[in-house]
């Protein structure tokens, strides 16, 4: 999205000093100047600016990328808007987001794509609109995507929803395995929310020990399974790339290993939540927890770090989705599904997953940047001439989450009052520290 | 579980151990002889409010639970769903902070969701008795059946129980689990896959989709209601087969020991999971259970209301 280039006025020269720059070419110690969007000069002498950014103790890495992300603009701007999803996004070190298309109306068509286009110009990070695979999401007739993709869209999905049936999920990969030259050669990449309707409709959180003896109606792990095994069959018959969204289960942490293996072009994603809690989180029917999918079990948790670990999962996400406290304060079955993450995610995988922190960024950087089509903006190199998205992490810092303070008018975060170590200081989108010292600029 | 709310509350019979079911259970002894009196009542709750919010139907359950507020002399207040602003998208908080700040002494609750009756207890000062959760629990149901045996068969200690039907979908047959077991009894479900709950890990109880292999060893078979309005119906070929396998006829209800009792939390489908006739035979205890109801639900009020003690005097949490 050039129009943000050339949009922000000239602010002079910023100077980050003292930190040490990660990135896709590896760690070194060096402060890095930043102007008129692009990074400047990366020195590990020192560089003098108009203003000074201190990064002592510090990383400097390319912005974070999250994948998914729910924005609630149109429809639902009492839980979200694009204005806040992209100040907490900043908060969290985000410079790009990928926003869903369950909006009322849905980002189905043009007008929807270009109203949110309109208000990214706006906004604290680089907010992309993902666009519905099928027309309001009812999983029948496949939505413009020449259209769309002519207009900026590169992700597609019905999240909220898998597409159910095959045949519909068959004629949309086919169909968008034929708009490269559209996008200069990227492959536009479909992405499946995976729940089989028919196992899972009515089910509020994972079916096993804690939904029978909570007597809540569960959602078994195959419901996800059979649409992951499903999609890469769909892959594998039409050579079209598929992103598997939020995986959730051991067994589709396998299936996308096989997958990968076996060469076809798939990808997948996992949410913080997913590699932090489990099921046990609902005992005291605190919807909260409520999520979909849901919570599962330790030894899910432990597979998805280890997907997570040897590459099997490809970026983290947040699937950051707020609801206000009077939709979460209905009972467990009829509550709305999701929790906050974009504050807490990059925190929770540092203090979480035992990985080194080159590896934790490829997987909330660089590697999301290529799935969602925006590498040539976000998750780049830092070096002279680049895009100057960048977030400056105290990687040792500890921190308590209160959702009181974070930039969602939503509360929904599942990790209130917990410890936290590593918390992003400043942000820069386009060279423009949006976030100083964790306090938002705008 | 936090053992606060145990103590204040009636949410889950998971909360209670066998000491505080037995002292519930021997109260219960001294109120069923004041339902028993020509004037059956006593001032033990004078000037104590009970309100009554009923989310889901319930013509048992609800008379029930005001004949023995009026019998200890509580003042009782139906909150009406159906005709109150609840119909008009009041939530479930609101409406409860509505009627605690009445001054209210305690609720009783009944939804068809699992876990509201939990949420309503974080909301209001007042106790909070659950009267049926969805498919989580019905605490006040187990109690009446643990009475009803063991003033039948003197202990529960032992005892083989089979539960029988709709498992999966019952918050009676979760109660009933926990409680018969926690009294020492030994409990196998007997159902078709279908209607049994979707994990068993945890639950401490045998197994059998054969109905006929155990009817000789049991000393109580407890029928559950299969739940025709709900997803039981779809979840077995037809009700022929499902009566066929799992039905009590009376030629199952001919091998069931001697003196071995025959229970049923109401209302019965005569002719699916009991016939007829053994409903009415002298050791189906069905009715009983249903009058034991006043009375169980008589200590319960008292004990959360009138006595100051503690309902669960364990630290038992949830295992987590």
């Amino acid at each position: 999205m050039s129009a943000r280039l050339a949009a922000v006025p000239p602010h002079g020269t910023v100077a980050v000093k003292g930190g040490t720059v990660v990135d896709s070419g590896g760690s070194r110690r060096a402060d890095v100047l930043v102007a008129d969007g692009r990074v400047i000069a990366v020195d590990p002498a020192g560089v003098e600016g108009d203003r000074t950014l201190d990064a002592s103790g510090c990383v400097v890495a390319p912005g974070l990328v999250d994948l998914h992300v729910h924005l609630r603009q149109p429809g639902r701007e009492d839980a979200e808007t694009v204005e806040t999803g992209a100040r907490g996004a900043a908060l969290g070190g985000f410079t790009a987001v990928v926003a869903m298309p369950n909006t009322d109306p849905p980002i189905d068509c043009a007008a929807v794509v270009r109203e949110i286009q309109d208000l990214n110009v706006k906004a604290c990070c680089d907010v992309y609109p993902s666009a519905a695979i099928t027309v309001g999401r009812r999983g029948a007739d496949l939505a413009p995507m020449a259209e769309l993709v002519r207009l900026g869209v590169r992700i597609f999905t019905d999240d909220g929803a898998g597409v159910q049936d095959a045949q519909v999920m068959r004629r949309a990969l086919e169909y968008a395995a034929g708009l490269d030259h559209l996008t200069g050669g990227y492959r536009v990449v479909l992405a499946q929310h995976c729940e089989v309707d028919e196992l899972t409709s009515g089910g509020s959180m994972h079916e096993g020990e804690w939904s029978s003896r909570l007597g809540l109606r569960g959602q078994p792990s195959e419901g996800e399974e059979l649409m992951v095994m499903r999609d890469i069959a769909l892959s594998r018959l039409t050579g079209s790339r598929v992103h598997f969204q939020h995986l959730s289960t051991a067994g589709s942490v396998a299936m996308v290993r096989a997958a990968k293996e076996a060469g076809l072009p798939v990808t997948a994603e996992a949410t913080t939540h997913h590699f932090t809690l489990t099921d046990a989180c609902c005992a005291d029917y605190d919807t909260v927890f409520k999520v979909h999918p849901p919570l599962r079990t330790d030894a899910d948790v432990a597979a998805v770090r280890a997907g997570l670990a040897d590459g099997t999962m490809d970026a983290i996400a947040t699937d950051h989705a707020p609801h206000t406290s009077t939709d979460k304060e209905r009972p467990f079955d009829a509550a709305p599904p999701g929790m906050l993450g974009l504050e807490t995610a990059l925190a929770l995988a540092l203090t979480e997953l035992e990985l080194p922190i080159e590896q934790v960024l490829a997987l909330m950087s660089w590697k999301p940047a290529a799935i969602a089509g925006i590498d040539d903006r976000h998750g780049r190199p830092v070096a002279p001439g680049e895009p100057a998205n960048l977030c400056v992490i105290d990687p040792d810092v500890t921190w308590k989450v209160s959702g009181e303070a974070m930039a969602s008018p939503s509360r929904n975060t599942p990790y209130e009052g917990r410890e936290l170590r590593g918390r992003v200081r400043h942000t820069l989108l386009a060279s423009e520290p949006v976030v100083i010292d964790g306090e938002p600029q705008r | 579980m936090p053992t606060d709310a145990a103590r204040r509350h009636l949410l889950s019979i998971e909360d209670l151990d066998r000491s505080d079911l037995e002292r519930v259970l021997d109260l219960t002894d001294s109120f069923a002889e004041v339902s028993q009196r020509r004037i059956p009542r006593v001032p033990a709750l004078r000037g104590k409010t009970v309100v009554w919010l009923f989310y889901e139907d319930s013509t048992r359950t609800r008379l029930s639970f005001e004949a023995a507020a009026k019998q200890l002399s509580a003042d009782t207040v139906n909150f009406s769903v159906g005709s109150s602003s609840v119909n008009k998208g009041e939530s479930v908080r609101d409406t409860v902070q509505t009627i605690g700040a009445m001054g209210i002494d305690a609720i009783v609750v009944r939804h068809s969701c699992a876990g509201v009756p939990h949420r309503v207890a974080e909301w209001i000062d007042a106790s909070v008795i659950n009267a049926g959760d969805g498919r989580h629990e019905h605490p006040t149901q187990a109690l009446l059946d643990l009475y009803t045996a063991r003033t039948r068969l003197g202990s529960l200690d032992g005892a083989r129980v089979a539960i029988v039907g709709d498992i999966r979908h019952s918050r009676v047959a979760r109660s009933d689990v926990l409680a018969f077991t926690a009294m020492g009894a030994d409990v196998t479900l007997v159902a078709p896959g279908p209607l049994l709950p979707s994990s068993l890990e945890g639950w401490p109880v045998a197994v059998t989709h054969d109905f006929d292999s155990v009817l000789g060893d049991i000393d109580i078979c407890y029928l559950l209601r299969m739940q025709l309005e709900r997803e039981a119906g779809a979840s077995v070929p037809s009700l022929r087969e499902f009566r066929s396998e799992y039905g009590l006829d009376a030629a199952r209800a001919d091998r069931l020991r001697h003196g071995a009792l025959i229970m049923h939390p109401g209302p019965m489908n005569r002719g699916v999971e009991i016939d007829g006739d053994v409903a009415d035979r002298p050791n189906a205890v069905i009715t009983e259970q249903v009058a034991n109801g006043v009375a169980v639900r008589m200590a319960v009020l008292f004990l959360l209301l009138g006595s100051g003690l503690d309902l669960a005097e364990g630290s038992r949490m949830m295992a987590a």
